[in-house]
């Protein structure tokens, strides 16, 4: 069962997250005896793609036609399709994503495929195909089995934890005829933050509730994420309330995020919220209120004021380094 | 215009989740089910445009009669008429299947769901009917305007948004700020009540099974530091926790 995975780029190189997908599947292959081969589609470096064989790849198929430059989430899916099928690949893997479940569901439609999102482990290949997921926003796991010829899997972040080794992969051009009915669409603007952390990609996020007063009140937190290099999130309400973008707004109705460490500035904890953040491997929270819910979640918590809390936190950031 | 929302029907978010059967199956009993909140959005913006431009509104459910209620208020809301899929939605592919020979058959112009159910958050059953049908679909659409036969979107992107536009038929993903979720009237609620409901049974077969549930891990007790010594905790992140 030839493994596929569908790999995404940022600014010419491989995403982190794809990389770990590389990595996820390179650990199948070895199960089943078989090897990985990484679609990347749109405009990227050949020097940045044969590091896909330090995840495990041994080939790297390379859709470069210039109408892929966009991404697009029907034409991508036709270029995953024909590559599945061109490689003879039974499990396709790819890290969770906004543009990966576009192109994955579109991919499955047109191969009936079976998609299992959120995958949270390496699949059972003893007896059939078992897999398991997380459900209900991370509040619990069900294990899947799969009685499908052709399998999907997108996988949630940190599942694996890669150990790069030295082989670089082979690059191939791959071109799959495109037709025109593909790109209907128009994108008219797109409005994009420059310059931060992407949140889903972030291995550290610090992240700020009510407790923080306002929008005006927001440089303390971004003086700690930058001194650490974190992605910057915000709870529902302040989303609500334009204090923040909605892109940042962690939690069930927002992104989900699993990263290193999660800091929760002035944020109470409400069972929505935790379900966007329960996967993270490590919670901070600062708060108040001792009595705040989210203290139970937490691995480390300090009962303060945010505003005296924080400076000496990016005080001590920046003593470390 | 014809509008296709398709219902998802899930536990309240705040439900407290546990398994019964050898944690085999999910324990319902006293869980409060809903209307998907995704789909909540979607169903919305659709009774929306029907007042906007004049449209007729079906509600699709796939799932098993237990969902009745959440079709019968999605009716009090504004939808004209109803189908239910008879089966248990435990499968992606599986589902998506079923909305799509819903949609073959109605001829609809638009098919509206959420972005994700909020059980299994897969978010890919708009892209595979979308793909089933050979028309194209977004996710997760923020805000949706139609001006003669052309959708006019914004979607979020990550780390923002970006506007574009397409032809109808289209199926969409939805997501807040779409349009405020709506609570039915007595009127509404009246009328429901016999407003047409039509039951039929799925086709073809789920492709995965599920097998055993479990919960997380429970967190160890939570490590307090003073906060006039919160230094520290970036030494404890840093040499205990190893996350810096």
């Amino acid at each position: 069962m030839a493994i596929l995975v569908f790999t995404e780029i940022a600014d010419g190189a491989i995403k982190k997250s794809s990389l770990e997908a590389i990595y996820y599947g390179a650990q199948v292959a070895e199960k089943s005896g078989t090897s990985v081969t990484a679609l990347v589609i749109g405009k990227a470096d050949s020097a940045e793609l044969v590091i896909a064989g330090n995840y495990g790849a041994t080939k790297v198929l390379h859709a470069n036609d210039a109408k892929l430059e966009l991404p697009n989430s029907m034409a991508y899916a036709k270029v995953l399709a024909e590559a599945a099928k061109t490689t003879g690949a039974k499990v396709i893997i790819t890290a969770k994503s906004s543009l990966a479940d576009a192109v994955t569901a579109r991919a499955a439609g047109s191969l009936k495929a079976a998609v299992v999102g959120n995958v949270v482990e390496l699949p059972d290949l003893s007896n059939g195909f078992k897999v398991k997921r997380s459900i209900f926003t991370g509040k619990a796991f069900v294990d899947v089995n799969i009685q499908n010829d052709i399998t999907i899997l997108a996988v949630k972040k940190n599942v694996v934890n890669p150990v790069e080794t030295n082989t670089s992969a082979t690059v191939e051009s791959f071109t799959p005829a495109l037709d025109d009915n593909l790109f209907t669409a128009k994108v008219t603007e797109t409005i994009k933050a420059t310059g931060t952390v992407s949140l889903p990609e972030a291995d550290l996020v610090v992240s700020g509730g009510r407790g923080m007063k306002g929008p005006e009140h927001w440089q303390p937190l971004l003086d700690l994420a930058e001194a650490l290099g974190a992605a910057t999130a915000c709870s529902k309400p302040v989303s609500d309330l334009d204090w923040r973008p909605h892109h940042e707004h962690v939690g069930q109705t927002g992104v989900k995020v699993s990263p290193n460490l999660y800091i929760a500035c002035g944020i109470s904890g409400a069972i929505q919220h935790l379900a966007g953040v329960n996967s993270s491997k490590v919670i901070v929270v600062i708060n108040k209120d001792a009595d705040a819910p989210f203290f139970k979640a937490a691995d480390y918590g300090i009962v303060g004021d945010v505003f005296d809390v924080l400076p000496k936190l990016t005080k001590a950031v920046k003593d470390l380094k | 215009m014809k509008i296709l929302v398709c219902i998802s029907s899930v536990p309240d978010t705040t439900s407290k989740i546990s398994f019964t059967d050898g944690d085999t199956k999910l324990n319902k009993a006293g869980v409060q089910y809903i209307i998907g909140p995704y789909d909540d959005y979607a169903l919305a913006r659709a009774v929306e445009l029907k007042e906007q431009y004049g449209a007729s509104i079906t509600v699709l459910n796939v799932g098993e009669a237990d969902a009745e209620p959440q079709i019968r208020k999605a009716l009090a809301i504004g939808a004209d008429d109803a189908i239910r899929v008879d089966t248990e939605p435990t499968d992606s592919y599986f589902v998506a299947e079923q909305i799509a020979t819903v949609a073959k058959e109605g001829n609809y112009d638009l098919v509206l769901m959420g972005r994700e159910t909020s059980d299994y958050n897969s978010g890919v059953v708009h892209g595979i009917v979308g793909e089933i049908l050979g028309i194209p679909s977004f996710s997760p659409v923020m805000q949706l305007d139609i001006e003669n036969g052309v959708a006019k979107m914004t979607r979020e992107i990550e780390g923002g948004k970006e506007k574009l536009e397409a032809p109808l038929p289209l199926v969409l993903g939805c997501q807040e700020p779409i349009a405020e979720w709506k609570i039915p009237n007595m009127r509404g609620i009246m009328t429901a009540r016999t407003k047409p409901l039509k039951v039929i049974p799925a086709s073809g077969e789920a492709l995965t099974s599920t097998d055993k549930y479990s919960l997380p891990p429970a967190k160890g007790a939570c490590q307090m530091i003073p906060a006039d010594e919160a230094e520290k905790l970036i030494e404890l992140l840093h040499k205990e926790a190893k996350v810096l």
